[in-house]
């Protein structure tokens, strides 16, 4: 357990340095130095920046001589708002596509949710953003355009989280101004979730009938279990091992579309903050932007490691 | 058992809330709540502004943010004009020298206030002093506040050309130039000349908090300052007491958003009152919508072909007139902008003042310019690289395509093209040096002063410092340009540019292509709203309609709240 643990933790390290030395070089970009080094050379110049970046002194934008590492506290709450709910769209929606596709196998249902996700699974993140307020917002006038609040609302900005703010703010308009930023909410998490709900849904139901398949559970099936508590308790679980992986997978392709649903959604996250330093070509923030992403994937995927090593009692075992 | 059909009853009731929140989220939308009270408008802005103060920023973004709303200049130009109009200065006086310019200033002008400050005193001729050596002197506390340069004032050489400003009594200061130059006024009604408040900087100084002076400004402006979210919003709310004018909106919003279909998605679902860069195709469907309307103005730009004059065959003015007439320019008109922009004859549009009504149009005849050909030697025809600009302007929304059409009609006369493209900044800097042969840019105002367009673009000197793209160098034209600019008489001074442009016309060291519009769209129930041919944004005079019937009251509770932003 505590071997393999450190074999995680060793692994996400060494990416986070790769990642670093790549911000590294991005900052070197920056047209006035991003920190005073005391060395020349830069080799030891990047242990430097490394120390800098651990007392969170992340440099100086080129253009508004903003500190970096506070722009990016102020945009990081609202990608994660965003993030987290997608998140658990995709997962629990996802899972339950692809649970009742399975229990149906071959039936109407599987064939209709499985063409459904595979268009989703087609589906730019963009184009689906578009398509979505052209229906919700634009034909039905159900859902908001873009934006995280209806701006005759003035919520004082204190954790950043929308949803948060709305119920601790002190300010008149009641419950009204929390399902107001709730509702700017919906559209955006669904475009971002679908990809990666669309991916849990199809391997959720392989994992799954395949599982079935294999003798334990005809055993159970025999011993006159119901089918729902064999395959929410018996078979899920084996077919955790090869979600979590995915899963982890998942980040990647969930970040990769936040910056592009965050842009469309005018959501004032990192996403849109790293696409507009980039085309200012403002090097601190993009280096700073993309620190915070990918780190953001890589803190992910470890914890997603080590939960599948938890729930793995194979890997549980002590050392021997 | 038991446990499954629990899970179960959970799984059913967690469906059920998730469904009721998203009902009642949903009706809370169905009429944007803005709507409910008439006096909030909502700008659709197109970015994040880098910085609230004009000095330090020349991006448009900045400029329609922090002066249309936070600071007013000296001088201001009538709405909708490049004429020029009295603001923090009430009227102003030439000596005969044309170098001392003398303006007395208005009195009982308030500064806005916010949480760490209140103005003790009114505006005077200190903040004017302030607010020039600011941007004029290296040593003024502020002018290395947060690392700033000042890229229209030194552009414009500000620096050298203003000689000293000195203060005459407390409603009163005189500026000094270093020489005759008449488009100052104009400079000086330029957003990036705003007045800021002395008082503020020496409250901050002491307190130690000087890098709160430009993020948390200050100014003289209609609409005070309240809270600016990157990439999110802006807000502002009504200076009550603004000199020259109270808006009806007690609360202003610029809602960011840089994707224009989305820009355009929240425009017609009602989500802001006012849209900034429409695509044409936005044009077609508000002219369609009975709820939205279009307006636009004719703007100072233009677009233009530029022939290397310092290259062989491009110094002949024979073969420069004989690509004039082989272009087809309505045909560009129509595909490249949607006929949304206006033929150009010369370098200053029909809005300038200096325009010249008698300058004849190029007509499209590729047999007259193959005939000029035959005349220049060239009957063989000959090959050319036509450069196209990389990046969209609202001058030219497609150089690219614009180059493809200029590459079909040289082929009727004979003439085999290249495309060449690069990288913008790379772009630049060669066609700086003068790599190219012919290029395809544009040139967009920042002031109404014709001399705006002649100097940079076609003076000798502009030909030397590079910005002069067809490196074309005329004494005569030169000779009345000069001339135009130490002249105060503005009779005068038209002659000199017609006469000025006239002399274009016969050289044609370009091919002027187009002037485009500005554009805006607005809800029907908006008036009031009036372009400026200078692309600057002002809210002067914007007001609800009265008759609309959309508009309910706010529950008093929320109504009490509006008041206090």
């Amino acid at each position: 357990m505590l071997l393999s643990l450190f074999r995680i933790l060793i692994t996400a390290l060494v990416s986070f340095l790769g990642l670093t030395i790549l911000t590294f070089g991005i900052s070197q970009q920056a047209t006035t130095p991003l920190h005073d080094y005391q060395s020349t050379h830069w080799f030891p110049q990047y242990f430097e920046y490394l120390g800098y970046l651990l007392t969170a002194n992340w440099g100086n934008s080129d253009l508004s001589g903003n500190d970096v590492f506070t722009e990016l506290l102020k945009h990081f709450p609202a990608s994660i708002e965003l993030l987290s709910f997608s998140l658990i769209l995709a997962i629990f929606v996802g899972l339950f596509f692809g649970i009742m596709a399975a229990k149906n196998r071959g039936g109407w249902l599987d064939k209709g949710l499985m063409s459904a996700t595979l268009v989703g699974y087609s589906m730019p993140v963009f184009w689906w953003g578009l398509l979505l307020v052209l229906f919700f917002s634009l034909y039905l006038g159900i859902s908001p355009v873009a934006g995280r609040i209806d701006y005759a609302y003035y919520i004082q900005p204190i954790t950043r989280f929308m949803l948060i703010d709305t119920l601790i703010s002190n300010h008149n308009y009641g419950s009204a101004a929390f399902f107001n930023a709730l509702n700017h909410l919906v559209l955006p998490a669904v475009t971002l979730s679908w990809i990666p709900m669309a991916i849990m849904a199809r391997m959720t139901r392989s994992s799954l009938v395949n599982i079935l398949k294999f003798e334990y559970i005809r055993t159970a099936r025999s011993k006159g279990l119901p089918e729902n508590r064999i395959i929410w308790i018996h078979a899920l679980r084996n077919a955790m091992q090869s979600l979590l992986t995915i899963g982890g997978l998942q980040i990647s392709i969930l970040m990769t579309g936040l910056i592009i649903a965050e842009y469309i959604f005018a959501w004032p996250g990192v996403g849109s903050w790293l696409l507009s330093s980039v085309s200012r070509q403002d090097y601190p923030s993009i280096q700073a932007g993309i620190l915070a992403l990918s780190s953001l994937v890589i803190l992910f995927n470890l914890m997603l490691e080590i939960m599948a090593n938890y729930l793995d009692p194979r890997k549980r075992r002590p050392l021997s | 058992m038991s446990f499954v059909s629990e899970f179960r009853t959970s799984i059913t009731k967690a469906i059920i809330l998730a469904s009721i929140i998203f009902i009642v989220g949903c009706e809370q939308s169905v009429a944007p709540a803005h709507k409910k009270n008439s006096q909030l408008l909502i700008y659709c802005a197109e970015g994040s502004p880098i910085t609230l103060n004009p000095q330090t920023s020349t991006s448009g973004t900045t400029i329609d943010a922090a002066s249309a709303t936070i600071y007013n200049q000296l001088i201001d130009y009538q709405p909708g004009t490049t004429e020029l109009r009295p603001s923090l200065a009430t009227e102003w006086t030439i000596d005969e020298t044309g170098t001392k310019y003398r303006f007395k200033l208005r009195q009982g002008v308030e500064f806005h206030s916010n949480q760490y400050f209140s103005p003790n005193r009114e505006f005077n001729a200190d903040d004017v002093i302030f607010s020039i050596n600011r941007q004029k002197q290296p040593s003024h506390p502020l002018h290395a506040l947060y690392g700033a340069n000042y890229p229209y004032f030194k552009g414009q050489g500000l620096g050298t050309l203003i000689r000293n400003i000195k203060k005459i009594d407390d409603y009163q200061v005189e500026i000094e130039l270093t020489r005759p130059e008449s488009p100052f006024l104009s400079i000086l009604a330029t957003p990036f000349l705003p007045i800021q408040s002395k008082e503020y900087s020496d409250f901050l100084m002491q307190k130690e908090q000087l890098e709160l002076f430009d993020k948390n400004p200050i100014g003289t402006g209609p609409f005070q300052y309240v809270a600016y979210e990157t990439d999110s919003y802006l807000r502002f709310k009504r200076f009550d007491q603004h000199f020259a004018y109270i808006s009806p909106i007690k609360n202003l919003v610029y809602a960011i958003t840089p994707d224009p279909a989305m820009r355009f998605a929240r425009f017609s679902a009602g989500e802001c009152d006012m849209m900034r860069y429409p695509l044409p195709v936005h044009i077609k469907l508000a002219n369609q919508d009975d709820s939205i309307k279009s307006i636009q103005t004719s703007a100072l730009n233009v677009a233009y072909w530029a022939f290397n004059t310092e290259k062989e065959p491009f110094n002949n003015v024979k073969v420069r007139q004989a690509l004039s007439l082989a272009i087809n320019r309505k045909a560009i008109i129509r595909s490249v902008y949607d006929n949304q922009a206006i033929q150009a004859e010369g370098p200053l549009g029909p809005s300038s003042w200096a325009y010249d009504n008698e300058l004849t149009s190029t007509q499209y005849n590729p047999e007259k310019a193959k005939q000029l050909l035959l005349e220049a030697g060239y009957s063989s025809g000959f090959e050319l690289d036509i450069w196209a600009m990389p990046v969209q302007r609202a001058y030219n929304p497609n150089a690219r395509k614009m180059a493809e059409m200029i590459q079909q009609d040289l082929l009727e006369i004979g003439i085999q093209s290249n495309i060449v493209s690069y990288q913008w900044g790379t772009f630049l800097r060669r066609v700086r040096l003068g790599h190219h042969q012919t290029v395809l840019l544009g040139w967009n105002a920042d002031n109404g002063d014709p001399n705006n367009f002649l100097t940079p673009l076609l003076s000798c000197l502009a030909s030397q410092n590079r910005s002069n793209y067809a490196r074309w160098c005329d004494r005569n034209f030169d000779q009345l340009i000069l001339q135009a600019r130490q002249e105060t008489s503005p009779e005068k001074r038209k002659d000199y540019y017609i006469q000025a442009q006239k002399l274009f016309a016969e050289a044609k060291p370009w091919l002027p292509i187009a002037h485009t519009p500005n554009n805006m769209l607005i809800q029907n129930e908006i008036k009031g709203v009036t372009l400026s041919p200078l692309g600057t944004l002002s809210f002067e005079g914007v007001h609800f309609a009265q008759e609309s019937t959309d508009i309910k009251k706010l529950p008093d509770s929320q109504k009490n709240k509006q008041e206090q932003l």
